[in-house]
């Protein structure tokens, strides 16, 4: 290389050491400014609007921590306004990974997350909205005996799970450290959100819903199905909540227990319900509790047996048939169709995919045809007492309870359940056939 | 005789034909949360296997949020209030979805 040359590759390097010294400077607070140059401009359309309190309801913003549980349907939209906001710390509790069924709704993913912790799929994406925010990732599901670890040091809980367990868990715990939870949830068109424990006098989870629902009434988005603006919105509505809490719109004295619902269907609507106050005999926040955090942390506290699960274990194990055999035995064996095909599946699931010779009878119509041979034989003309009948759903759950159904209240001797499903015999033996 | 909006809302509507809003005359004097619970128990929800979605032990099942006048019912009552022409009841599912 010439003198020349490097004289020139001198020159250049002084100059961006210059513009990046100005960046860094930039970035920097200095005595004279509670926030960087860069921080001013990042939220000043924000600080401007009267009701934020301008650069102090900035600073509550930046010195507030906030956990979110859970970075699926509802964390993934309320997640970049928290960070875009400029909250200083926020904490994400997830152990689930990136699914290509998740896209659709949780955007805050993409294609190449696919595998990926979306707790750290989440973190990648807001450090590059907001490095001014500090992101930490707990990639672990929530439990009696990690929660007040996590919590701690938080300012509020956003619970964004999906069970009923993790719900009374989240408030539970919240309830003993003092915290204020935003909660909310989705399903299918719907979504409702409500704020709870305020400052700990407001009502609690536990007051809301002193008695868990039965579990067969529990869905999940996965089972029930999810429309991703819809559930997106209320995680938005949720990101809302937590800035009004953070800059105290809301006060002992003005707040009001609610319950919000939104309906994206068939007009969009959204509903403020007016909820009852926290409840003296609630058994977390109340006069006399129970639910202490000795009491969760030592495990007395049995919210497995609490909220229960459904039973879907009630056919034998020669009442039920593998994939394998099903393929091997029956699908290219008995091309003849000698034996009957029942798909139990929502009409809705079954049209999206299903074997050409299924029969689709849903197994809430067979538990409504409370076991009249005759219903039975409207729709499958050739059936008899005798007939071998295979049954199927998309989980292998359903099928159970329709074959105990079929054999005991239709008298039927000859009738097996898939094991596995519909998905089973895709994953292990056809996958060219669509799985939703 | 009472004229009431009902509504079954958050997926409850699968108990009354997938109808989510519904005028009502209930023809009967005084008449209380209670008589309107019966009224859906035997005049709306037409199978009889829906009726354990709604009703558990005799009340509302849990999980389900019942507002009178887009109140919480335990503020108002609960199955003791009594009906006036134009309330609006709405029972409302608990989502758990996320």
């Amino acid at each position: 290389m010439s003198d020349n040359e490097l004289l020139k590759q001198i020159e250049q390097l002084k100059a961006e050491n210059a513009t990046l010294k100005k960046v860094l400077n930039d970035y920097k607070s200095n005595d004279e400014y509670p926030m960087s140059l860069e921080e001013y401009r990042r939220y000043g359309r924000q600080m401007i609007v009267e009701s934020t309190g301008g650069v102090k309801g900035q600073l509550k913003l930046k010195n507030s921590k906030v956990l979110v549980i859970g970075a699926g349907g509802l964390g993934s939209p309320c997640l970049p306004y928290l960070a875009g906001a400029g909250i200083g710390q926020i904490g994400i509790v997830d152990n689930d990974i990136v699914e290509t069924s998740n896209l659709h709704r949780q955007t805050i993913h993409d294609s190449t997350k696919v595998g990926m912790l979306k707790c750290e799929s989440a973190k990648q994406v807001l450090n590059k909205l907001n490095p001014h925010v500090n992101i930490i990732t707990y990639p672990v599901r929530l439990s009696y005996s990690n929660a007040f670890d996590i919590f701690e040091g938080y300012d509020y809980v956003l619970d964004c799970t999906d069970t009923p367990l993790t719900r009374y868990l989240v408030s539970d715990v919240a309830v003993n450290l003092g915290l204020t939870v935003v909660s909310a949830s989705g399903l299918g068109t719907e979504g409702q959100l409500s704020v709870l424990n305020f400052k700990n006098v407001g009502p609690c989870y536990r007051c809301f819903y002193p008695t868990p629902p039965p579990p067969n009434s529990v869905s999940s988005c996965q089972e029930g199905g999810v429309i991703g603006p819809c559930i997106g919105l209320v995680g938005v509505l949720m990101a809302v909540e937590t800035i009004k809490l953070i800059l105290d719109v809301y006060t002992v004295k003005n707040f009001q227990p609610f319950l919000m619902l939104y309906s994206g269907f068939p007009q969009q609507s959204l509903r403020t319900f007016k909820m009852r106050g926290r409840k003296a005999n609630c058994k977390c926040c109340g006069d006399e509790p129970t639910i202490t955090q000795n009491a969760i942390e030592s495990g007395e506290i049995n919210y497995e047996l609490f909220c229960g699960s459904r039973n879907y274990n009630v056919c034998t194990p020669d009442e039920r048939i593998s994939v394998e055999l099903f393929e091997s035995d029956y699908h290219t064996a008995k091309k003849d169709n000698n034996y009957i095909l029942l798909d139990v599946r929502p009409s809705h699931h079954f049209n999206i995919s299903h074997f050409p010779a299924a029969i689709n009878i849903p197994v809430k119509e067979l538990k409504d045809m409370n076991g009249s041979f005759e219903k039975l034989k409207e729709r499958i003309p050739n059936v008899t007492e005798d007939s071998e009948m295979l049954v199927l759903c998309r989980y292998g759950n359903d099928s159970q309870i329709a074959t105990r159904l079929l054999k005991d209240q239709f008298k039927m001797s000859d009738v097996k359940d898939i094991r596995g499903g519909f998905f089973s015999y895709i994953d292990s033996i056809d996958p060219s056939i669509p799985k939703y | 005789m009472v004229k009431v909006k009902v509504e079954f809302l958050g997926g409850l509507d699968v108990v009354v034909n997938k109808v989510r809003v519904h005028d009502i005359n209930l023809m009967v004097d005084n008449a209380t949360l209670r008589d309107l619970v019966n009224y859906i128990c035997n005049d709306m929800i037409t199978n009889p296997n829906d009726i354990e979605v709604f009703i558990e032990d005799e009340s509302i099942r849990p999980g389900i949020i019942t507002l009178i006048n887009d109140t919480d019912w335990e503020l108002e009552g609960e199955m003791e209030y009594e009906l006036e022409d134009g309330d609006v009841i709405s029972f409302t599912s608990t989502l758990h979805g996320g």
